[in-house]
């Protein structure tokens, strides 16, 4: 696959955003300032996160359907640490980030040591993990947070948020990652072809052991900064993440079959439903109505990437 | 029904109980239930707890024959809670605004059978995995009912619209919808034609093409059919309570999902059965219950939901290794 058949979808995406920007710029005089664009980075953080990982999960094949889970699970481990056990703040911060990252491990060996589908595999953590938020906090939430902790979701560096900093430095990560290392190949190879992987030396389950662990650190990462931006914690945050997430993964080019996508495609993904979502609600439409604008933007890039599939005879 | 319970040579008894083994497993566990719990609090088996456990979620039994269909076709489905939602709400609508009683239950139905089989017809012709259509769809259903509906309730439904409340012969009519679907579910996927291409398109989909049947036509009439199922469990949704609240049901598509899978039905497609869902869907109602009477806190049961599909799915996998 050459370079250019592997950025045609990039390309066409960008020149979407750009026309999304150009039009919603138009429609609405508070869009397009740059107090609306830094605030609308600060929201896409937490999903663009998760997404970065669920961009190798999908390209091994995979999915993971519990980061909304784990994102939950982890405001509230936090929450209780800090609030219940009393842990100091930073050490009940690691502390749940562990267990966040403790869960997609979880997910990991489901997968790879049972053979579980993923798809399952996930949907049953999903239901796990957020069941376990709901028990272990019994529907209360922890507030009172000290003003320190409000940094992660609410502070700036140089006028920029810090969590879009994050973002930033975590793409460039991981797309280095994806697009440079052995890692990264044999992340392709896996999502290719499996058995030949396998039979070429690849270590597939060590491999896929790593990227499911990694999606459950980016949840809890996000959970830190969740949290810290909403100020408290309650057990129902992230639900239906994994949602915006994959959505944007898959419109950024990522092949649901697995064996190609790249983080660009992701980055540009994200933000293309971000500026929807904002652009739309600036223009009046509800907030509701922007969820069916994404379902149904999901759905057509998906067709349209399936119909070019078949014209290139794959 | 797995490959065993077709196996010739084995005593008709040992080949009842292979080939429903999954099936066994949950009725028993059900009866346990009952014993144990109603052992420690007597009110457990109170006509009005027993009469909630069943009335209260044949609906999701209903909706878990359509999700076994599916399943068994190795596609799902991750919107029906929210096709559910968008049903009741349209036939809540439809009732108080004065059109006939059964205009009100049978348009909703046709609306579901019309969006599965656009959903059947996307998954079957473009290739796009149904997990990534039907999120799609949850988005779209979910966001369309709440910007139409703004969050509001339907009360002061018409009294012969509650079909759900009906009791012939004093049993819930819930009940006997959920009894009667099972059985001719059952009897349809068993001996027609139709029902056993489902299970030979789950189970290898160019071999079943080989062997000249239309996996895209089967496709499209799986998702119909769940969509008729669908349809009809939300109309008993709708009519469950005094109000419909407009809203997706949290979880329904999860618990749906869980009672195909726990019920037998193998997530990879080709086999299972709907009574084996009918009875998993018993079973969460139960277990459900069971925790409210054992003192435990409700905030636990998708906890103990998530474990029983899991321990289920990884039975699941085992069984499957041990028989290669």
């Amino acid at each position: 696959m050459t370079v250019a058949k592997l950025f045609r979808h990039e390309t066409i995406l960008a020149i979407l955003t750009v026309i999304a920007m150009i039009v919603l710029a138009s429609l609405s005089d508070k869009f397009f300032t740059l107090d609306n664009l830094l605030n609308q980075g600060r929201l896409m953080a937490e999903v663009g996160l998760i997404s970065l990982a669920m961009t190798f999960v999908i390209v091994t094949g995979g999915i993971d359907l519990s980061v909304g889970s784990i994102l939950g699970l982890t405001a509230i481990l936090l929450g209780v640490f800090w609030h219940n056990v009393g842990l100091p703040l930073p050490a009940a911060i690691l502390l749940a980030m562990v267990c966040g990252t403790f869960a997609g491990w979880v997910n990991g060996l489901i997968i790879t040591r049972f053979s579980v589908p993923p798809l399952i595999a996930t949907l049953a953590t999903l239901a796990l993990y957020r069941g376990l938020a709901e028990g272990i906090s019994e529907a209360r939430s922890v507030r009172g947070y000290p003003e320190w902790f409000f940094f992660f979701g609410q502070g700036e560096v140089l006028g920029v948020p810090f969590q879009l900093w994050v973002m930033g430095i975590a793409t460039l990560i991981a797309a280095a990652i994806l697009g440079l290392t052995p890692f990264g190949r044999a992340t392709y190879a896996i999502g290719a072809n499996e058995v030949a992987a396998r039979f070429s030396g690849i270590r597939v389950d060590a491999t896929k052991l790593w990227i499911y662990t990694a999606s459950g650190f980016c949840a809890a990462l996000a959970a830190v900064i969740f949290v810290s931006r909403v100020t408290t914690t309650r057990s129902d945050m992230g639900t239906g993440l994994e949602l915006d997430a994959i959505t944007a993964v898959v419109l950024g080019g990522t092949s649901i079959f697995g064996g190609r996508g790249t983080i660009i495609g992701t980055a540009l993904g994200l933000i293309l439903i971000q500026a929807l979502k904002n652009g739309l609600a600036l223009s009046g439409v509800k907030g509701d109505g922007t969820i069916v604008v994404i379902g149904l933007v999901l759905i057509g890039a998906i067709l349209v990437g399936a119909l070019f599939d078949r014209n290139r005879g794959g | 029904m797995t490959a065993a319970a077709l196996s010739p040579g084995r005593s008709n008894l040992h080949r009842f109980l292979s080939g429903y083994g999954q099936e066994i497993v949950v009725l028993l566990s059900i009866v346990a239930l009952f014993v144990v719990v109603g052992a420690i609090n007597h009110r457990f088996l109170s006509d009005t707890n027993i009469n909630s456990i069943f009335a209260g979620n044949a609906y999701i039994a209903i909706a878990a024959i359509g999700m076994s269909m599916v399943i068994i076709a190795g596609h799902i489905d991750v919107s029906v809670g929210a096709l559910i939602g968008v049903i009741a709400t349209i036939a809540g609508t439809l009732a108080v605004s004065g059109y006939p009683i059964w205009v009100a239950w049978t348009v909703p139905i046709l609306f579901a059978i019309a969006v599965n089989a656009g959903v059947g017809t996307l998954v079957a012709y473009t290739r796009i995995p149904s997990i990534v259509v039907t999120l799609g769809m949850l988005s779209i259903l979910k966001g369309g009912l709440i910007s139409a509906t703004a969050g509001e309730w339907i009360s002061n439904l018409p009294p012969e619209f509650m079909i759900a409340q009906m009791r012939p012969f004093g049993i819930p009519s819930a009940v006997w919808f959920m009894v009667a679907l099972t059985i001719i579910a059952s009897l349809f996927l068993r001996y027609t034609d139709f029902g056993r291409s489902i299970y030979a398109v789950g189970g290898n989909m160019e071999a079943a093409r080989a062997a000249g049947i239309n996996p895209e036509r089967t496709v499209i009439g799986v998702f119909a059919l769940h969509g008729l199922f669908a349809g009809i469990a939300g109309i008993l949704f709708a009519t469950q309570l005094q109000v419909i609240q407009s809203t997706v049901p949290p979880n329904l598509e999860l618990t749906v999902i869980t009672a195909s899978v726990i019920g037998g039905v193998s997530i990879l497609g080709g086999t299972g059965t709907v009574i084996g869902s009918t009875l998993a869907a018993i079973l969460f109602a139960c277990i459900g219950s069971a925790l409210i009477f054992l003192n435990v806190s409700a905030y636990w049961l998708r906890a103990v939901l998530g474990l029983m599909i899991l321990a289920t799915v990884l039975a699941d996998m085992a069984r499957r290794r041990r028989a290669k």
